[in-house]
């Protein structure tokens, strides 16, 4: 099978996810990586390690991401080169671009795929249901588009492919522009710098019940962070929300209350070195990443668990 | 402004969900069903604009949709387009059916929420920009309208943001938080009996993907601290301190 991984940069820096694509181009069949932007060659390097081949699109147009040039330019090529199978980063920008190009291509496309099988015709398996239940979809024509979740193909080979110019410039000016980046909001608490983390989720229902979490947090000497639907209530401010659109933290303790474990969130705190997990859904995806986990009410758990630490 | 508006009716994926016996699709027995919750936030910046600079908000469902669609005429959108199609997993079908109704419509924005909270494929606004050859962006955190053109800032990774400029008409993907969805009020919901809800008899053609398998993951489970809230608390205690963690 012919495979085509499209590499992702940003701030001058290649993301590893673009590696993990060619890992999987690699198990099953001929890679090949795609890098666009105004000046590649540092990360066409790198990607050599790991792929067949690597084809540089580059022009000054394509400085900063934009949808409309990626897919133009990567049409471009498609059409010669015919993939099999395109493989883009379920990213902010692979997952915004990489249904346009496939309805473009007259490919099918799987999102956040996790796994591929490709023994009886092209199976990705990916989870619905924020991470509770799992689907195997078969496509029904090929080529494909899969968008790949992080992580989900660590392991791979090392090869030394050659580094070719597409040649390929877009064709037409894109209607949207780009304007700037903005910096992520800073608050009073840096919570990536805390040992120890009482976290809150949607679970903890009502902006009156942080005050709950916020002793907690006191009694163990530690600091308040929540999962996004706490931030987007304005619960809590944004600079203390954790995952993939907010802060990665790796505590000593991370106290989950009532977070349901959905992917976006697990990535910013997998790594934390005790993951304890009160939850009252014994299915919550939660219990994947803790290493202890409570199948209770947190409101019967955290005034016992005030009453012990202040009573000790 | 006239903007339409995606609007599904989800299980919520907290509540009771399941495989069905066929293996092959989701057991939604007592499941609770209600507005996809980014879809709530994509409704109430469209009843914003529309408030502030005038026009028509429209909304659109697929599947067994009313309730939340009657819910955004509540909310304060105009008028609503039901299209009775089951179309599951295939978010293509889905784009399909709204391609199909929306296609005489004229408008200035199409607003979808950024994923679906039952499905999670982030893939129908996209897909509908596509089949109607329109800019669009993703995961927005903000707009701002200008002389036929809409300023956003989407969300990217670890907090950054990108500010990026579109020609209207256009198609804008809605990330949670962007604002805070109203409550329908009692007024709303009288006022919303005698708003047209219209049903669309239009049919997928296309079929992309199809389900080989469904089943419940394989994980690595967390060791289960049992007990009454005192005996748990007890043991969560000893563990912290076994870890010096606390004094
Ligand atoms: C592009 C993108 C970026 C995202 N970025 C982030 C991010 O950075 N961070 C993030 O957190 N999310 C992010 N999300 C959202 C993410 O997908 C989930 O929607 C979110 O993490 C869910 O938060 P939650 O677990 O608090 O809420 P829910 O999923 O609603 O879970 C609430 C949990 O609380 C439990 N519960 C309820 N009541 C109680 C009780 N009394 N006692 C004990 N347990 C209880 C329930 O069983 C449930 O498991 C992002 C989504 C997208 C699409
Ligand atoms: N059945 C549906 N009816 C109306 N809108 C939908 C439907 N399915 C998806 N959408 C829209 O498309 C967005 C993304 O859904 P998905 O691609 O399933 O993640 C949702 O937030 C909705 O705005």
């Amino acid at each position: 099978m012919k495979v085509f991984a499209v590499a992702e940069h940003r701030f001058g820096e290649l993301n590893p996810l673009s590696i993990e694509l060619l890992n999987l181009a690699n198990k099953l069949g001929e890679s090949n990586a795609v890098v666009i932007g105004k000046d590649v060659g540092k990360f066409a390097a790198e990607l050599a390690k790991y792929a067949d081949k690597v084809w540089k699109i580059e022009d000054a147009s394509l400085e900063n991401y934009n949808p409309e040039l990626y897919i133009d330019v990567l049409l471009q090529l498609f059409q010669k080169e015919k993939p099999d199978v395109v493989l883009i980063g379920n990213t902010a920008q692979g997952a915004e671009y990489a249904p346009y190009l496939a309805v473009k291509m007259k490919a099918p496309i799987v999102t956040d795929v996790v796994g591929v099988s490709s023994a009886n015709g092209l199976v990705a398996s990916r989870f619905v249901m924020q991470g509770k239940i799992m689907v195997d979809l078969k496509v029904k024509s090929m080529p494909c588009v899969l968008t790949i979740r992080q992580g989900a193909f660590k392991e791979g080979v090392q090869k030394n492919g050659k580094i070719v110019d597409a040649g390929i410039k877009p064709s037409k000016p894109a209607g949207r522009k780009f304007l700037e980046y903005v910096q992520p909001a800073v608050g009073e608490v840096d919570i990536t710098k805390a040992n120890i983390i009482v976290a809150v989720g949607r679970g903890i229902e009502d902006a009156a019940n942080i005050s709950l979490a916020e002793e907690l947090a006191k009694a163990l000497g530690g600091v308040v962070a929540g999962s996004r639907p706490v931030i987007d209530n304005g619960w809590l401010p944004k600079d203390r929300q954790v995952g993939i659109s907010g802060k990665v933290v790796k505590p000593k303790l991370y106290l989950a209350l009532g977070i349901s474990g959905a992917f976006q969130h697990v990535m910013g705190m997998k790594d934390s070195e005790l993951i304890i997990a009160i939850n009252k859904d014994p299915e919550a995806p939660i219990f994947g990443v803790a290493h202890y986990g409570v199948v209770a009410n947190l409101f019967d758990i955290v005034p016992e668990l005030l009453d012990k630490l202040k009573g000790k | 402004m006239k903007i339409i508006v995606l609007a599904k009716h989800a299980p919520d994926p907290q509540s009771e969900v399941g495989v069905a016996a066929d293996g092959k699709s989701l057991s939604l027995g007592t499941a609770v069903f209600d507005i996809n919750d980014w879809d709530r936030y994509a409704v109430e910046e469209a009843i914003r604009i529309k408030e502030k600079m005038g026009g028509e908000v429209v909304v659109v469902g697929v599947g067994k949709t009313e309730d939340t669609l009657r819910k955004c005429l509540a909310m304060g959108a105009d008028r609503a387009i039901k299209i009775p199609v089951e179309s599951g997993l295939d978010a293509y079908q889905t784009a399909e059916v709204i391609y199909e109704a929306i296609k005489n419509e004229k408008f200035d924005m199409i607003f979808a929420g950024l994923m679906s909270q039952d499905l999670n494929n982030s893939q129908v606004g996209v897909i509908l920009a596509a089949m109607l050859n329109l800019p669009f962006a993703t995961a927005v955190t903000s707009l701002e309208i200008g002389n036929g053109v809409v300023t956003v800032k989407r969300e990217i990774e670890g907090g950054y943001q990108e500010a990026v400029q579109l020609p209207m008409p256009c198609l804008l993907t809605i990330q949670s938080g962007i604002n805070e969805p109203r409550y329908v009020s009692v007024m709303g919901i009288k006022k919303a009996k005698t708003k047209e809800l219209k049903e669309v008899a239009v049919s997928p053609k296309t079929s992309t993907v199809e389900v080989a398998k469904m089943y419940l993951p394989p994980v690595k489970k967390a060791e289960l601290i049992t007990g009454d809230p005192s005996q748990i608390a007890a043991k969560i205690i000893a563990i912290l301190k076994d870890r010096g963690l606390i004094g």
